[in-house]
Order: C-alpha cells, then sequence, then structure tokens
C-alpha cells in the first residue's frame, strides 16, 4: 500500500466502508433478484 | 365546516381527547432539559428559544395521529368524505381543529414554561410572535402526514418519521426568530420567512392531504 | 384482473432484463477504472494530503444521491398522471439506492471533515442538508413497506415525494440560512470546484460516470424484481380466490 501520509485512517476508513456500502448493496440486490425469480418460478407452477 | 370544526375540537376537549396531552408533554421535556443540560442560567438562558421551539414542536408531534384516528376508527372517515364539504376544506377544518386544540395552548404556555428556562424577557414576545406563525405550519404538515398513515398499524413512529424532515424549515425560522429576539438583534428576515412557508403550506397542502384521503378511501 | 393486463410490465421486463448483466459489468469496469486511477495515480493534494482521494467517493455518492431523488421525483409524477405501474414500481426500487448513496456521501463528507476542520462531524450546510434528505429516503421507503394495498402505496408516496421535494429544497435554503445566516457568502463544504485541476478532475469523471452506470443497472434489475414480486402477489390473490391450486 503506498504511504498515504498523515491521513491514512480517514482515507481508508472513507473508502472501506463506501465500497462496503456499495458491494452489499448490489449484492443485496442480486440476491433478491435471484430469491423473488425462484418465488415467481413455484408460483407460477402452482397456479399460473 | 363550522360543524365538522365543532365536532372536532368538542371530542378533543373530552377526557381521552388528548386536550391536555400536549401541553403536558410540552412541560415534561422543557423540565427535563435542565436535567439534561445542567441547571446553571446562562446556558439555560442561551439555549431556551430553541429548546422551547423544540418541545413544542415533539408535542405538536404527538397529537398528530388523532386527527384522522377517531374518524377512521367510528367508520365516519367515508361519511365526512361524501359530505359536500370538498376534502380540501376536510383537511383545512381538521388541521384548523389541531391547532386550536394544540398548537394555541402551546403558544400561550410558552412564555410561561420559558421562564423555567430563565429565557430572557425580551425574547418573550418575539417566541410568542413565531410560535403563533410557525405552529399553524405544524399542523398543516401534520395533517398532511396523518392523511398519509390514517389507519397503518403503528402509523404515529411513522408519522414522526415522515412529518419530522418536513418540519425543519419551520424550526429553523422559528427558533432563529426566537433567538434573535433573544439576544435583541431584528427577527424580521426569519419570521417573514416562516410566514411565508405558512402561507405556502395553507395554499398547497390541503390539496395533497385530500389526495391522500382520498387514496385510503378506495 | 388478468395479471398480465400491464402490458408495459412485461414488455419493461423483456426490453431490459438482459441489459442487466452487461450494464452491471460496464459499470464496475468504470468504476474500477475510475477508483483505481484516483486512488494510486492521482498526487496529494497541498491543504488535505492524501484526503483529496476521498473525492472521488464522496462527490460521485453526492451526485447521485440527489439524482435519484430527481428520478423518483419523475418517476411518480409519470404514476400520478398515467399510471404506468412501472413507473411506480421504479420509484420504489430506487429508493433505497439513493438512501446508501445518500449514507456513503455523509460518511465520506464527515470523514473528511477531519483534515478540513479537526472533527468527525460538522453541521455544514451541504452535509446537514444530506442529512435530512436521508431522512426524507427513511421515511418515503418506510411508507411503501407498510401500505398493504399496492396501488395505495404507489399513490400515497408520490404524493410524499412530490411534497417532499418541495420541503427538500425549501430545507437546504433554510439550512444555509441557518449555518451562515443570510449574509454570508461561501460555504466551507465540500467544494466541486476546488479540485478543477485535470490531473484530478478526469478521474472524478470516470468515477461519476461508474456510479450512473451502476445507478442505471440497480435500478433495472430492481425494478425488474419489484414486477416479479407484484406479478407472484396478483397470481396468490387470484388463486386465493378462486380457490384454484393445482396439484
Amino acid at each position: 500500500m503506498m504511504d498515504l501520509g498523515k491521513y491514512a485512517a480517514e482515507v481508508i476508513s472513507a473508502w472501506g466502508i463506501s465500497l462496503a456500502a456499495l458491494a452489499g448493496l448490489v449484492w443485496w440486490s442480486v440476491r433478491r433478484d435471484r430469491r423473488v425469480r425462484a418465488e415467481l418460478e413455484r408460483t407460477e407452477r402452482d397456479h399460473g | 365546516m363550522k360543524a365538522l370544526l365543532g365536532r372536532d375540537l368538542r371530542l378533543a376537549v373530552r377526557a381521552g381527547g388528548g386536550f391536555g396531552l400536549g401541553l403536558a408533554f410540552f412541560l415534561m421535556v422543557v423540565v427535563l432539559v435542565p436535567f439534561g443540560v445542567g441547571p446553571e442560567a446562562a446556558i439555560l438562558a442561551r439555549i431556551a428559544p430553541g429548546m422551547l421551539w423544540v418541545a413544542a414542536l415533539l408535542a405538536a408531534l404527538l397529537s398528530l395521529d388523532r386527527i384522522f384516528a377517531l374518524d377512521h376508527e367510528d367508520g365516519s372517515l367515508p361519511l365526512l368524505a361524501t359530505a359536500p364539504l370538498p376534502m380540501e376544506m376536510l383537511a383545512l377544518a381538521k388541521a384548523l381543529a389541531h391547532w386550536i386544540t394544540t398548537g394555541l395552548p402551546l403558544v400561550i404556555a410558552a412564555p410561561v414554561l420559558g421562564v423555567l428556562l430563565h429565557l430572557p424577557g425580551q425574547a418573550m414576545p418575539w417566541l410568542l410572535l413565531s410560535l403563533a406563525i410557525g405552529t399553524p405550519a405544524l399542523s398543516l404538515i401534520g395533517t398532511f402526514g396523518a392523511a398519509l398513515t390514517v389507519g397503518l398499524r403503528r402509523g404515529g413512529l411513522l408519522l414522526s418519521l415522515i412529518v419530522l424532515p418536513l418540519y425543519v424549515p419551520v424550526l429553523i425560522f422559528g427558533a432563529e426568530a426566537a433567538r434573535r429576539g433573544a439576544e435583541g438583534l431584528p427577527a424580521a428576515t426569519p419570521l417573514l420567512l416562516l410566514a411565508g412557508i405558512g402561507l405556502g403550506c395553507v395554499a398547497l397542502l390541503p390539496f395533497a392531504t385530500a389526495a391522500a384521503l382520498r387514496v385510503t378511501l378506495r | 384482473m388478468s395479471i398480465w393486463s400491464y402490458a408495459n410490465p412485461r414488455k419493461f421486463l423483456d426490453t431490459t432484463a438482459p441489459w442487466v448483466p452487461w450494464l452491471m459489468w460496464l459499470s464496475a469496469v468504470v468504476l474500477a477504472v475510475g477508483l483505481v486511477w484516483g486512488f494510486f495515480f492521482t498526487p496529494e493534494a497541498e491543504r488535505f494530503g492524501s484526503s483529496v482521494k476521498i473525492i472521488y467517493l464522496h462527490v460521485p455518492s453526492a451526485l447521485m444521491a440527489i439524482n435519484a431523488w430527481l428520478m423518483m421525483l419523475v418517476a411518480s409524477l409519470i404514476w400520478l398522471i398515467r399510471r404506468h405501474h412501472v413507473s411506480a414500481l421504479a420509484a420504489r426500487a430506487a429508493a433505497p439506492v439513493g438512501m446508501v448513496m445518500t449514507l456513503i456521501a455523509l460518511v465520506t463528507g464527515a470523514i473528511w471533515g477531519q483534515p478540513m476542520w479537526g472533527t468527525w462531524w460538522a453541521w455544514d450546510p451541504r452535509l446537514t442538508s444530506f442529512l435530512i434528505l436521508f431522512l426524507f429516503y427513511l421515511g418515503y421507503i418506510a411508507l411503501w413497506a407498510a401500505i398493504p394495498d399496492p396501488d395505495g402505496a404507489a399513490d400515497l408516496t408520490s404524493v410524499l415525494c412530490l411534497v417532499g421535494s418541495v420541503f427538500a429544497i425549501l430545507s437546504r435554503y433554510a439550512v444555509n440560512f441557518w449555518n451562515q445566516g443570510l449574509h454570508q457568502g461561501a460555504s466551507l463544504s465540500l467544494d466541486k470546484q476546488e479540485n478543477v485541476a485535470d490531473v484530478f478532475w478526469i478521474p472524478l469523471l470516470v468515477c461519476m460516470a461508474g456510479f450512473v452506470l451502476l445507478f442505471l443497472a440497480l435500478v433495472l434489475l430492481r425494478t425488474g424484481t419489484e414486477i416479479r414480486a407484484r406479478r407472484i402477489e396478483a397470481l396468490r390473490n387470484r388463486a386465493r380466490r378462486t380457490g384454484a391450486v393445482r396439484a
């Protein structure tokens, strides 16, 4: 890791939290989509 | 419209109508402040205008879910909707009833409670004026929020979440007016802006409230 | 009530579903390029040292926080006027994305406060406005979740979005007034204009593009999810009503 100087903690924490939040959002959205698709398939089979 | 107003006022004043609740809550919050920040008079005097505004706002917030609750519970809301009165006037009447039963008592009580917080004497009229102009706006905004959440389970919490961000401009200008008055500075600008917001609320929010009510009554 | 009687939702799904993965990957690539460039290949700033690199996340997320709300506003208007269900669902889908963007903008803005003002939080007008915007997002999302009737929920949340937008703009001015008084000039906030040097600006543009693409991808994905979820509910309701269950 390059030398971030005296603001290393700020930069790391800001980037870390932001990227984690973005990753979490994407992961949650994709997971929910997969779940709903499966549920729809199931429901269409039973009731469609 | 007068009949509706009268009915609401009578309901509110009856036992269980919640009339004194807002006032009592106002008193309680004001009493809690010194316990929270310490009894030093100088500090209390400094934060008094703002704290009184916050307490009044919270007290107004507390009574919002009652605006349509009784009508919704006993099923008279659809009946009111079909009355010859336009929905917008109904919304206005409800907001007015809320203000008379909650906002107005707060305005009157504020100087008295201000004494508890060492509110400087010269601040009193400014506090009164800012609350008198601001509380109707709080009632109008609150009525809109209440219309959005009529009949919802735990609607009270959701109501607070929705209404509080809407309250921020009113609080900012109202408290600023009271603060400037307390320090002897000219308070015309925030008061005028506050009045502007209030007038805008009167002009626009009844329509939004009526729209929300129509949705719920479908 | 027939389930797919809304031609829009089906067409929407058919048209957009294949694009979503492409958009996701494209946004990932663009973001990676922008972020890596900004993080590793830009110099440090005079006053802020390496902390200037926070702008590569702060500025785009703040941008998207506002744009998400604007998109929700437009979608809400389209719903109220034209009753296109896809529009209402798109607004619902965009809200959590906008909320996370606002959160990122807040956190990065607050953390950047340390090198700027020496404090982890400051009631700076911009930060405060974003905090209020965050609360607006919370209320909007909560209202959607609280109302069982889908069309009613769409109507009420649309009205809230409209009224909320007016008050959000009002709050912006109120907060500026509150922090600076009407007489003072520029705020201390993290201004985009501060970093006009090309060496910072171009990777910043790339990051902004990446965020826009990500927003697009996520909203298309999530709107599709909402449409499917609505169809599930409609199918179940129909089955419940007719009592028909195929073995």
